[in-house]
């Protein structure tokens, strides 16, 4: 077990180290960022020198990776640009909403997927599979962006039910979740439909259906607590795929996140931001994989005594 | 060669057994049996055509503004009857059929194309990793564990906010990020083939390993390449299209779905067609295609996990 932890958390080490390099240099690719800063007019030599120190951009660009990975290491990302202040305190200022997005699309997509997928199992092959089928495809057909317009149009302009931006209150965060939990909840539904019919053909089911107990019950007590195990666990690996698509929903309902905050910093050129906030969402969806797999293999012995799979 | 005659006789008069309308009749069959793959196919070929087609069967230029005609209803909904276009105008005046036609040309072109830069570098790390093992296996799986674990859209922001807007860009970053999800699968499966005796008989009987990939391995993974390929050609659609609407894809003066919706945002309150009817194009082209994948899976590899 102690092996496969130090295993699991050199890998994360490895990844994180990979994507500030990866992030790194591909913000240099066009060069150096002075050029852009200093677009407007025509700058003197003088100018792009003196700004070229007060960013460190003159050093080498090995020197410029160490500083930015040492900081890395302390949190510290740099300071942006535009408003000069710390690109940490930014981020955290925004770290909030984009939680609180992510835990409602979350909500959204397992009080959706769950009973689909359950249903859907149980009934297989009828017309509620078929529906439930449906429905997780459509799920992963619609570009999410365009369900949140769609949101908008009917529940904010037509029926003026919920806001259709802001960050006033819980009704603010009805259409963005469900916006964001739609697409989890259609790979979920299928995940959830196939790990139930899997457990549903295990021994100890047509057992506890022979002891006569009810079939709900042993839908719900027997097979659906041992289907759960890949649910949570796909949940909690989908979490990154989940910050994306923050990105831009958070953009459509004008939520005041990270994501939000990334695509600002684009437009205005602002590059300490956006690799800050990139790094930040990368390395939070990195931790949580983590966590979901020492999680898991605490919780499923199998994982950790076989060294030959893949761990 | 005069030995074959009598099979081949044989091979004809079954052939006029059978009777004459059997294609269309089996055919029929094959929709009956797979009402969800038949759609699917259909609405493929449907988008093809649109991309093939479109010069010629676009009602206006999609490029075209007009300013008297800014944000004109469908014909079919305007209370006035004045109307001319089928799906409406956008608010600078252009048809949004014919956009929408010409966007399917931008969908599916970084959908095939994309799927075949990532499916040709897959296939090839996927071979060289399952077949020869050790340490290249290690380090290019590796490589796919890292990129497995940063979510792509937040790689492509930031690539494309340095590299600036185009269609080709993206098939390329696409292409580049993809390839990890082909060589796993590929690997897998030329690890577990490896291990089949005729495999080995080939092997034995000195079949150079170029020849043995080539002749006995690639043929049997290619059913789930093409499986995973449809699927990603739905996904590729969906990612230009998100990001394009981010202002970080396509470059916006070309018509593409993604563009149009972000062109409609401002305008969802008074003309509910600009943002509605391209989201309905993206959607039955990526369902088509995860239809047809679905198919294809349930035909070819009913136990791929994808």
């Amino acid at each position: 077990m102690i092996g496969y932890v130090i295993r699991r958390l050199f890998h994360t080490v490895l990844v994180v180290f990979a994507i500030s390099l990866l992030i790194f240099f591909s913000i240099r690719l066009t060069g150096d960022p002075v050029s852009v800063m200093l677009s407007a007019g025509e700058p003197s030599k003088e100018a792009i020198a003196q700004l070229k120190a007060n960013l460190g951009l003159d050093k080498p660009l090995y020197v410029q990776y160490f500083i930015f990975l040492k900081g890395l290491v302390m949190f510290d990302f740099g300071e942006s640009f535009r408003s000069g202040g710390p690109v940490i305190d930014l981020i955290m200022d925004k770290a909030g909403a984009t939680l609180a997005l992510a835990v409602g699309g979350i909500l959204v997509s397992i009080v959706i997927a769950i009973p689909v997928g359950i249903l859907s199992a149980v009934k297989r092959g009828t017309f509620v599979d078929f529906f439930g089928r449906v429905f997780s495809l459509m799920g992963i057909s619609f570009p999410n962006f365009w369900l949140g317009i769609m949101l908008i149009l009917i529940f904010a302009v037509n029926l003026k039910w919920l806001p259709s931006s802001g960050f006033d209150g819980p009704q603010n965060l009805i259409l963005p979740s469900i916006t964001l939990g739609m697409i989890l909840s259609g790979i979920l539904a299928r995940l959830v439909r196939s790990s139930m019919l899997e457990v549903m053909n295990q021994q100890y089911i047509s057992t506890a259906k022979s002891k006569g107990i009810s079939d709900w019950a042993v839908i719900i007590k027997h097979a659906f607590r041992n289907a759960l195990l890949p649910t949570v666990t796909f949940i909690g690996l989908q979490f990154g795929s989940l910050l994306g698509g923050a990105v831009i929903v958070e953009q459509i309902f004008s939520w005041p996140g990270i994501g939000r905050l990334i695509i600002d910093a684009i437009n205005q050129r602002d590059y300490p931001v956006v690799q800050g906030g990139v790094i930040f969402l990368s390395i939070i969806m990195v931790f949580v994989n983590l966590v979901v797999d020492l999680s898991y293999s605490l919780i499923d012995p199998r994982i950790k005594s076989g060294g030959s799979g893949h761990a | 060669m005069t030995s074959l005659q009598p099979q081949e006789q044989i091979h004809q008069k079954e052939m006029d057994v059978l009777p004459k309308k059997s294609h269309i009749r089996s055919f029929w069959k094959f929709i009956k049996k797979n009402p969800a793959g038949f759609i699917g196919m259909l609405l493929v070929i449907l988008s093809v055509a649109a991309a093939l087609l479109s010069q010629w069967i676009a009602p206006f230029e999609p490029t075209k503004a007009s300013l008297s005609s800014r944000l004109v209803p469908p014909s079919w909904a305007d209370e006035n009857g004045e109307s001319a276009f089928l799906l409406g105008t956008d608010q600078v005046g252009r048809d949004l059929l014919s956009r929408i036609i010409y966007g399917t040309r931008i969908s599916l072109m970084v959908g095939f194309l994309g799927v075949l830069i990532s499916m040709v570098i897959g296939t090839i790390l996927g071979l060289v990793s399952g077949y020869f093992g050790k340490w290249l296996d290690d380090f290019i799986m590796r490589i796919a564990d890292i990129q497995l674990a940063f979510p792509f859209i937040l790689f492509a922001i930031v690539i494309m906010s340095v590299l600036g807007t185009g269609i080709w860009k993206i098939i390329i970053i696409l292409g580049l990020t993809y390839w990890v999800g082909f060589a796993r699968l590929i690997r897998g499966q030329v690890i577990s083939l490896k291990e089949q005796e005729y495999i080995q008989a080939a092997r034995a009987i000195g079949g150079t390993q170029f020849r043995i990939i080539r002749k006995h391995i690639l043929p049997n993974v290619l059913s789930s390449i093409l499986v995973l390929g449809t699927m990603y050609i739905a996904e590729f659609i969906l990612l230009e299209a998100s990001l394009t609407f981010l202002g970080l894809g396509v470059d916006p003066t070309i018509p593409s779905w993604g563009g149009m919706l972000a062109d409609s945002r401002n305008y969802v309150t008074t003309a509910w067609w600009t943002a509605t009817f391209p989201g309905i194009a993206i959607m039955l082209t990526v369902l088509g295609f995860n239809l047809l994948g679905d198919w294809l899976r349930d035909r070819f590899d009913p136990n791929m996990k994808v």
